[in-house]
């Protein structure tokens, strides 16, 4: 907290701040009053005398319900929830045993390994994609979620196993030898001991990962094509965009309703996500 | 319950050698205490006993088997850590518990076990408690716990005590000792303080630099120890040392001389220094072994002193000495008045003088 005189804690702390939430919030306000504002105020023009982009004084829910009637949304937030789930649990579960086998093991090139790991991360996608492209034709796996679910793990393998590898190493080395002692085999003092300990790590790499996954845009439009394999990120600006007619209300309907799944999930687990975050082990 | 025997023991770390031709016999049911400066490679051979370290070479036996290539989780011993190492997502009685869980104990056993070991450590009332809800000294005493329940052969502790305030660490250090007589399971004990060492241990053992100098009962290494670093290492304010010739007079008695000592050596002394005349060796006078000369003692034993500093501890005065060009510690009768830049005349027991030899550093 800022101490001293009210003027320095508004200067200093208020203003920032509330600055900092608006221009968070500010987007989510814009998807929410264009999704339920009427097309007749949406392609009014700017010079109009009663143009109000902020605010509409005639709410429909039009938009909504012809994004969910007359288009694919809801088998496109199923289809990210079910690529979403399993490439988050697929990483995951490398991710732990790489990190955990990167920050505790001792073995040759351990270290070299974890830079490895590291650099495959900073490869872009945008670059990455050509090769995948070739490999998904040539195990036919185009046009499914299965397209996805093995290429997203391309990218969050490795940021799941650094993020957990920083989040082992500062936990103490002794509980493990600890349990060692007390009977434990090395699994079962992965097992039972640090992967416990290391829950905060875990939620918030799989929430990172889980997020990446959702928001995931350039494999998602590259490997599928039917309407109905899409992705929310991909179905909703490959299908509400046709030309250069922009659908702007349900455009934004669906970016709304497309974040919700993500602002629950952050919501749900946002203390153990900060604990893991900043690396806290409580002894 | 079971002997230990030590063979050979070496350990290189990535080129340091961190311990060298450990060679040690610890007998059934005794308590031996590893001491020694830090980096001294004390940790390094208990956690080679422990299984945590491997063993570059040599042997470690535990009862009559050999358990170098044993995982820590088949050689039944219980290690107590310096952070405790509580696992924090447990509680106290789960903590205590998980060793007999791993190794397939029956709940009412468990029950029983972890049941005696808490009211043998007075943590009863905490079982249901976390570790970060507890006192140092009440982890500590899980810690101490969760040891003591699975009946090991071998207890190892790594300095238990080092996170402990100083009064505390006294009352755990008898209660370590109360438990070892009560339970008699063979323990080896690491720590970088002496006074543990000397309290706790039925043996001790001095390293430093990764080579054992000296292995003996706590007086044994107070009364005779084997080298000068022994000598400054056990006892507490450490010995007093300053550089000295042996000279022989007219009548053949042997004298060692500095600028500031000059005190005649008693016949059974001198016979082990008669080969030392006329070399330089390191004089060793303990603290506690000097006293403000009274008129009564020989102008002989006695030597001037001049007062630096005065600590009053009470039972005790410290009193920081110049004597030539050396600096001692003298521990005299609190009766003492004694005032900063004094002079005193200090007089010394002439059979409790040490001498080490100067290269070599060895007792003489």
């Amino acid at each position: 907290m800022i101490e001293g005189a009210k003027w320095r804690r508004w200067i200093f702390f208020y203003i920032p701040l509330c600055a900092f939430i608006f221009t968070l919030l500010f987007p989510f306000y814009w998807m929410l009053v264009t999704a339920v504002r009427p097309d007749s105020e949406l392609y009014r023009p700017w010079s109009a005398p009663n143009y109000a982009p902020f605010w509409t004084s005639h709410p429909t829910l039009d938009h909504i319900t012809y994004l969910l009637q007359e288009t694919l949304f809801s088998t496109w937030m199923l289809n990210t929830l079910l690529i979403s789930i399993a490439a988050t649990l697929i990483s995951l579960f490398c991710g732990l045993l790489a990190g955990y086998a990167l920050s505790r093991l001792k073995f040759r090139f351990a270290g070299m390994l974890g830079t490895a790991i590291f650099i495959t991360y900073l490869v872009p996608q945008t670059l990455l994609f050509i090769p995948l492209a070739d490999i998904i034709r040539n195990f036919r796996l185009g046009d499914t979620p299965w397209a996805l679910i093995l290429t997203y793990p391309t990218f969050l393998i490795p940021f799941c196993t650094w993020l957990l590898m920083g989040y082992f190493k500062a936990i103490p080395r002794e509980l493990e030898e600890c349990a060692r002692i007390d009977g434990a085999a090395r699994w079962q003092a992965m097992l039972y001991i640090i992967f416990p300990i290391a829950v905060p790590g875990i939620l918030s790499a799989g929430i990172f990962a889980f997020t990446l996954s959702w928001n995931e845009f350039i494999y998602a439009l590259v490997f599928l094509s039917s309407p109905a394999e899409k992705t929310v990120s991909v179905g909703v600006t490959s299908e509400l965009i046709r030309g250069d007619v922009f659908y702007w209300g349900s455009l934004m309907a669906g970016a709304l309703l497309g974040s919700i799944p993500v602002a629950f999930v952050y919501s749900f687990f946002v203390e153990y996500y900060v604990a893991g975050l900043t690396g806290a082990v409580k002894g | 319950m079971a002997p230990v025997v030590i063979r050979n023991l070496n350990k290189t770390f990535d080129g340091v050698h961190a311990v060298k031709d450990v060679n040690l016999e610890i007998n059934d049911k005794e308590f031996v205490v590893l001491v020694g400066p830090s980096g001294c490679g004390k940790t390094t051979t208990l956690r080679m006993v422990a299984g945590l370290e491997s063993i570059t070479s040599g042997e470690i036996l535990i009862g009559d088997k050999i358990v170098n290539e044993l995982p820590p989780m088949d050689r039944d011993i219980a290690m107590v850590f310096q952070n405790y190492a509580l696992y924090p997502h447990m509680n106290v009685y789960d903590n205590m518990a998980f060793g007999l869980k791993m190794r397939r104990f029956g709940r009412a056993e468990i029950d029983a076990r972890v049941k005696a070991a808490a009211e043998i450590l007075g943590i009863q009332a905490q079982l249901q408690r976390k570790p970060r809800q507890l006192s140092g000294g009440q982890r500590q005493r899980v810690a101490l716990g969760r040891a003591i329940v699975r009946h090991p052969k071998l207890f190892l502790f790594d300095e238990p005590l080092s996170n402990l305030d100083a009064k505390l660490r006294v009352q755990m250090r008898v209660e370590i000792k109360k438990i070892h007589a009560r339970l008699g399971t063979t323990a080896i004990y690491v720590t970088h303080d002496q006074v543990e060492a000397m309290t706790l241990g039925d043996r001790v053992v001095v390293m430093r630099d990764g080579v054992v100098q000296q292995v003996g009962e706590p007086l044994e290494l107070y009364n005779a120890p084997a080298n000068r670093f022994v000598a400054g290492f056990i006892g507490s304010p450490a010995m007093n040392f300053a550089t000295v010739t042996i000279a022989a007079d007219a009548n053949g008695l042997l004298w060692a001389n500095n600028e500031g000592i000059h005190i005649k050596l008693p016949a059974e002394v001198a016979g082990r220094l008669r080969k030392h005349v006329g070399e330089h060796v390191t004089l060793g006078i303990r603290p506690e072994d000097l006293r403000v000369a009274s008129s009564r003692d020989p102008a002989d034993v006695a030597f001037d002193a001049m007062v630096e500093v005065v600590e009053k501890l009470g039972s005790e005065i410290l009193l920081d000495v110049k004597v030539g060009p050396s600096t001692m510690a003298a521990a005299v009768e609190p009766t003492v008045r004694a005032k900063v830049r004094d002079q005193l005349r200090l007089a010394v027991n002439p059979d409790r003088l040490y001498f080490f030899d100067g290269p070599s550093q060895a007792a003489i």
